[in-house]
Parts: structure tokens; C-alpha cells; sequence
């Protein structure tokens, strides 16, 4: 199987207030429509992982490939067009731009890119509001939706640019267990009929075990990998 | 293109979801450059009158003869006394003519003179003008008045009456505007002018001269070159005065001396005579501009703040746009095109204003002595200056736009989305 994402001896400190060694040595990979899970005490570096995995953080020692093109070291505007192209990003937070229309948010990254025509992004937005079921909200503002509404818009502009991978930290984190079926639905679709590859920090076990792996955390360290069978046993 | 216009969009949406601090920001560029257009417009058109008053109406090189002592004395040329120190006490000037030597063959010359844009000749005579019994002290001015119209605009200054009259009127006279009320006369009336030979001559009135300058109005008539040779007593050869116009007012000083020696006459160039006349338009230039950017730099206060509260207010929409992939150059074009946008709107409604008060000013009564043909405020409309205050607008709003948007540029996206 193909590797989209490969990590190799990540290291990270935070030298503020004092040195800390938060992320230790962190190695391993995800493969083409692999559905993963990160799973971890809260403040054992999850999220500071997927900063540096998603490309927005560039402050560590190690290396990052992306679809085996090396992704360290390239200058922060190359970084940008990757993560416009290649990566797409779901936060706990419902983060939409608020005077825009739900529609508006999906298209923006794909106007970005810009390998589209307005009309073509504009009906591809369409299609995949329609995928999350939430077309009807399309014109709306993005102020004026509730949260489950919100997250689905996310995950709908995660994926407007066709990306290779999705990093999700704690996107159901927020939702009722109706929502959070929603999504992992809608996941585990994109995974199986896309061939998308997932990487999503969750709390939320049940949502952890339907996944393919399950990578547990602890103070920095990958402790453990739990493939689909042993996730029975947790 | 594509990437400028979702740029674009992203400024619109958010100027316009703030309307109103965007446009108290855009109205603060709006006064600067009304200001600056009005005072532009005004100032300039004041100097363009004032030009009128003393440029426009007076030759570059003035060339005439003045009766001075000699400097070099009988004794000077006294070979015994040479290294002598020769004292010679209460030196009166020889008895010389008035008239130019040569004028006719000069001003040939001076004609075909390519620097030259033209030469006009002029007979002065001291007059009494008589009217009953009264006399009154004078001077006539002999004049081509078309030539002195066409390079003087000398018909500014004539009330009731153009140069044209005189041309017509061989026996007409235009009498000084401080005469003509002094003796009750009018257009239409005789004066009668008696020279210092004695000779009486009757003229008649075909118009009233007025420049304004009282000393001069009460003295100072004009006739036409041959009648003022005829109050002489002369031939069409006598003339007093030359007066130049050349196509470069730069070269005067120059000039006016190389003529000086060739002609053997006085010369006098207009930047000697009117030494401080550059220094007051430059002045109210600086006074204009002084202001303009003080408003301005209150402007770009006003600018810089409400961007710096936007960013502030926008750190998350920041952070989604860096992590969905628009790079730190992306978000500083988006806030700078902001501030160009708000300077632009601001720009272009000041062009408006300041054009609007303009017209308000040029029509505005304003009546002067000085100009008798000038009815209102004089107001310059040069199409420069608002090019000018567009692109004055647009760098202002640009620097102050620009430190903000720096700002914006280097958010890390990390450190607001961790905030949460
Ligand atoms: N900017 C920072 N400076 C110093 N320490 C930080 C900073 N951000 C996070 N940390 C610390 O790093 C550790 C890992 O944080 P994080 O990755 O957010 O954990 P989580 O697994 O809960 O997502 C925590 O102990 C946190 O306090
Ligand atoms: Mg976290």
C-alpha cells in the first residue's frame, strides 16, 4: 500500500516557560484510504502533532512526507499551496468565516487554487454540501447555522480541493452522539469509496474502535498501535 | 486573475460588513484631498492672478536711457594723472538725450532675435493735463496698443474701452483712472494736454486706464506711439523706452546685460526688478502642500488604527484563511487592498469635493481694483492636481495600510486556533 503521510522521528520543545520535550521521537505512517485514529490523555501532544503534520507548524526536528514528497524544509508559501491542495483540515471549533455564506466558505480555498472555474467550484461546493446533507443551508450566512451545521460545512470545505489526506483534531468533540454518527458516517464513506486517507484526534472510544487503527499517545510518545482486531479487545 | 479576485471578494466582505468604520476611514482621506484640491486650486489660481499683476504686465528687459553722471571722468583719461588719486567733487550728469540711439535699427534687431517672443517701443513725455484752470502733473506713454495688448495684455487694465479704440482714434488718449475722476471726465471728453515745450493738443478720451496702483493711475495716460512723437516734437525715429518680452523669462539677467552693452543703454530684466515676487508663490505653495499632508498624515492615523482593530477582530478568519492554504502574502494583499480600497473611495470623493468647492469659489464674487476685468475668485483648475491627490491618496492610505497588514501577514495561525 501506498504511504500518503509518513512521520519520521518527530521532536518538538517548547522552550517557553521552560524547556519542555513535548512531541519524543514520534515515527510512523498512514496509507492511501487508511481511516487512523489518535487517541491520548489531554495534554500528551496530540493536537501539537497534527500542527506539525497539517504543515502550519514548522518549528521541530524530524522529517514529514506527504504522498513521498518531502514536506520539511520547504518555505512557507510552498507550504501553503500544499495544504490549499493536498491536506484537508477539521478543527473542534467550527472555524468558518462568519460574514460569508456557507457556500462562500466552501468555495474559498478552491478559488484559491484556482485550477477551477467559478462555475465548476461553485457546483462542486454544491455537491459536496449536498454529500453532508446541509444543501438547503447553502445561502446561508455561516453565523447563522447551529454547530452541527457548522462542522459539516468544515469537513465540506476540507474536502472542495479533492485533498489526499484529512486531519480532524477532535472534530466530533463538540457534537451530540447524533452529529458525531454523521461524521463518522460521512468518514468512514470518504475513506471506502474515495480512497481518503483520515488522520482524526478523538476522546471518544466508541468513535476510535470503528476506525482502522488506533495510535494511543502518552507524554509525547506513540505507546502503542491497535490495529482493527485488536481494537475488540479495548 | 482568479487568485486577485477571491482576494478581492475577501476585502469587500469585509469592508462591507464594517461600513461605517470603513467610512469614517475613507472620509478621512476624503477631507485631506478636498483640501488639498481646494487650496491647490485656490492658491495656484491667486498666483496666477498675482503673475497677471506683475509678471504679465511687465517686460522682461526694459531698456531706456538714464541720465547719470559719467564714471569715467576728463580726468581718468589724464595720462600724468593716472596713478594719481583723483578727487573730483560734485559731479553733474552731461547733458544726454532721452531717446535711444538707433531704437529703429535696435528693434529690428531685436525682432529677429530667435530668444525673443517680442519687442514693443515706447515714447514717454511729461504732460500737464489742463482742464479749466486747474493743471495737473503727468506722463504720456506713446504705445503700439496692439502689440502691448497682445504681449501685456494690456486691454486688462482699460475700462470702458479696448486698445482697439485707441487704434482707431489717432487723437485718442487713454487717461489714467485717478485724472479722469479728479477732472470729472469720461469716456467721450476731451482733456487737454500741454507739453513742457509748450505746445497744447486736445485729446480725446476713448478710454480709462486703471492697474490699480493709485501712484500710477493719478499720473499715467496712454496715446498712440506717433501722437506721443508729436507732443515731442520729434520724428517716428525718437523713441524712449524698449520694452522685451522673451520666450524664456530664465535668461533675462543674461540677456538683459549682453544688451545692455551692445545697445549702450540701461537694461533692467524683471527678476532684478521683482526679486521677491518667486519667493511669496513658492511660499504659498509650501503652505498648500504643509497643510494637505498634515491632513493626510491624520488620515493614515485614522486608517492605520481601524485596520489594526480589524486584524485584531480577525485573527480567526486569519487563521482559517492560513490553514486552508492562503500563504502570509495572500493575507497582506487582502488587508492592503483594504486600505487602498478605503483610500480610492476616500480619493475619488475628495476629487468630487474639492472640484465642487472649487466651482463654488470660481464663482464666488470678487471684485479687486487691481484687475478691473476680474469679477470672481481666481481658481485653477489644472487637471494635475487631481491626478495628484488620487495617487497622494492612494500612497498615504498604502503606508498606512501597510504596517497592519505586515502584521497580518506573520499571525501564526498555530497560536490563534491553540487559543480556542
Ligand atoms: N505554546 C505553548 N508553549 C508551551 N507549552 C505548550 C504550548 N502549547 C501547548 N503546550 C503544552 O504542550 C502539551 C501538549 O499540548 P497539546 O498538543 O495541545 O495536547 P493535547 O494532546 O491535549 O492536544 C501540553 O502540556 C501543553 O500545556
Ligand atoms: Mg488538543
Amino acid at each position: 500500500m501506498k504511504n500518503i503521510l509518513e512521520a519520521k522521528n518527530i521532536n518538538k520543545y517548547f522552550r517557553n516557560p521552560v524547556l519542555f520535550h513535548v512531541l519524543k521521537d514520534i515515527s510512523f505512517s498512514i496509507t492511501e484510504g487508511e481511516f487512523v485514529s489518535i487517541m491520548g490523555k489531554s495534554g500528551c501532544g496530540k493536537s501539537t502533532l497534527l500542527y506539525i503534520l497539517s504543515t502550519m507548524d514548522t518549528d521541530y526536528e524530524g522529517d514529514l512526507y506527504l504522498g513521498g514528497e518531502k514536506i520539511t524544509g520547504q518555505s512557507g508559501e510552498e507550504l501553503a499551496r500544499i495544504r490549499n491542495e493536498q491536506i484537508g483540515f477539521v478543527f473542534q471549533f467550527h472555524y468558518l468565516l462568519p460574514e460569508f455564506s456557507v457556500l462562500d466558505n466552501v468555495m474559498l480555498p478552491a478559488r484559491k487554487l484556482g485550477r477551477k472555474s467559478f462555475s465548476q467550484i461553485r457546483k462542486d461546493a454544491m455537491n459536496k454540501l449536498e454529500l453532508l446533507g446541509i444543501a438547503d443551508q447553502a445561502h446561508k450566512k455561516a453565523s447563522q447555522i447551529s454547530g452541527g451545521q457548522k462542522q459539516r460545512v468544515a469537513i465540506a470545505r476540507a474536502l472542495i480541493n479533492d485533498p489526499k489526506i484529512i486531519m480532524g483534531d477532535e472534530p466530533t468533540g463538540n457534537l451530540d452522539s447524533k452529529n458525531s454518527n454523521i461524521v463518522f458516517d460521512i468518514f468512514k464513506k470518504l475513506s471506502l469509496e474515495e480512497k481518503l486517507s483520515l488522520l482524526v484526534v478523538t476522546h471518544d472510544l466508541d468513535f476510535a474502535k470503528r476506525t482502522d487503527r488506533i495510535i494511543e499517545m502518552a507524554d509525547g510518545l506513540i505507546i502503542d498501535h491497535h490495529s482493527k482486531m485488536e481494537e475488540e479487545s479495548l | 486573475m482568479d487568485r486577485l479576485r477571491v482576494i478581492l471578494d475577501i476585502t469587500r466582505t469585509h469592508l462591507l460588513a464594517r461600513i461605517k468604520q470603513s467610512g469614517i476611514a475613507a472620509l478621512g482621506v476624503t477631507f485631506g484631498i478636498g483640501a488639498y484640491i481646494i487650496m491647490m486650486s485656490f492658491m495656484t489660481g491667486l498666483n496666477g492672478l498675482l503673475d497677471g499683476l506683475v509678471l504679465n504686465r511687465t517686460p522682461h528687459i526694459h531698456m531706456y536711457n538714464e541720465i547719470k553722471p559719467s564714471a569715467n571722468q576728463p580726468v581718468d583719461l589724464y595720462e600724468a594723472f593716472t596713478d594719481q588719486l583723483n578727487v573730483v567733487r560734485s559731479i553733474k550728469p552731461k547733458k544726454s538725450q532721452l531717446r535711444i540711439h538707433n531704437a529703429l535699427p535696435v528693434i529690428d534687431y531685436l525682432e529677429k532675435d530667435s530668444r525673443v517672443k517680442g519687442v514693443t517701443p515706447q515714447v514717454a513725455a511729461k504732460v500737464f493735463y489742463l482742464a479749466g484752470s486747474n493743471e495737473l502733473n503727468g506722463a504720456v506713454n506713446g504705445i503700439l496698443p496692439h502689440k502691448e495688448d497682445a504681449l501685456y495684455n494690456f486691454g486688462d487694465y482699460i475700462l470702458d474701452g479696448t486698445p482697439q479704440d485707441l487704434v482707431r482714434d489717432r487723437n485718442g488718449i487713454l487717461l489714467g483712472a485717478g485724472i479722469a475722476k479728479k477732472m470729472s471726465l469720461s469716456v467721450g471728453d476731451r482733456v487737454q494736454v500741454s507739453t513742457t515745450s509748450g505746445g497744447i493738443f486736445p485729446l480725446k478720451i476713448v478710454g480709462i486706464f486703471q492697474s490699480g496702483l493709485a501712484e500710477i493711475d493719478n499720473i499715467q495716460s496712454y496715446v498712440n506711439l506717433k501722437m506721443a512723437q508729436q507732443l515731442m516734437g520729434e520724428g517716428n525715429n525718437y523713441i524712449t523706452d524698449i520694452n522685451v518680452k522673451l520666450k524664456d523669462i530664465n535668461i533675462a539677467p543674461e540677456l538683459s546685460k549682453t544688451y545692455a552693452k551692445q545697445f549702450e543703454v540701461t537694461a533692467i530684466d524683471i527678476n532684478t526688478a521683482n526679486a521677491q515676487f518667486e519667493t511669496g508663490t513658492s511660499i504659498r505653495n509650501m503652505i498648500t502642500y504643509a497643510v494637505s499632508i498634515t491632513l493626510l498624515i491624520v488620515a493614515g492615523f485614522g486608517i492605520y488604527n481601524i485596520l489594526n482593530m480589524l486584524i485584531y477582530e480577525k485573527m480567526n478568519d486569519i487563521a482559517i484563511l492560513k490553514a486552508t492554504g492562503f500563504s502570509g502574502g495572500d493575507v497582506r494583499l487582502i488587508f492592503i487592498s483594504q486600505a487602498l480600497v478605503i483610500g480610492f473611495i476616500g480619493g475619488l470623493l475628495g476629487l468630487v469635493i474639492g472640484y465642487g468647492v472649487s466651482v463654488l469659489i470660481d464663482n464666488a464674487p470678487f471684485e479687486t481694483e487691481a484687475l478691473p476685468t476680474v469679477k470672481t475668485f481666481p481658481v485653477n483648475f489644472n487637471p494635475m492636481y487631481y491626478v495628484v491627490g488620487i495617487i497622494f491618496a492612494m500612497v498615504s492610505t498604502f503606508l498606512a495600510g501597510y504596517l497592519p497588514a505586515r502584521k497580518a501577514q506573520k499571525i501564526d495561525p498555530v497560536e490563534i486556533i491553540r487559543g480556542q
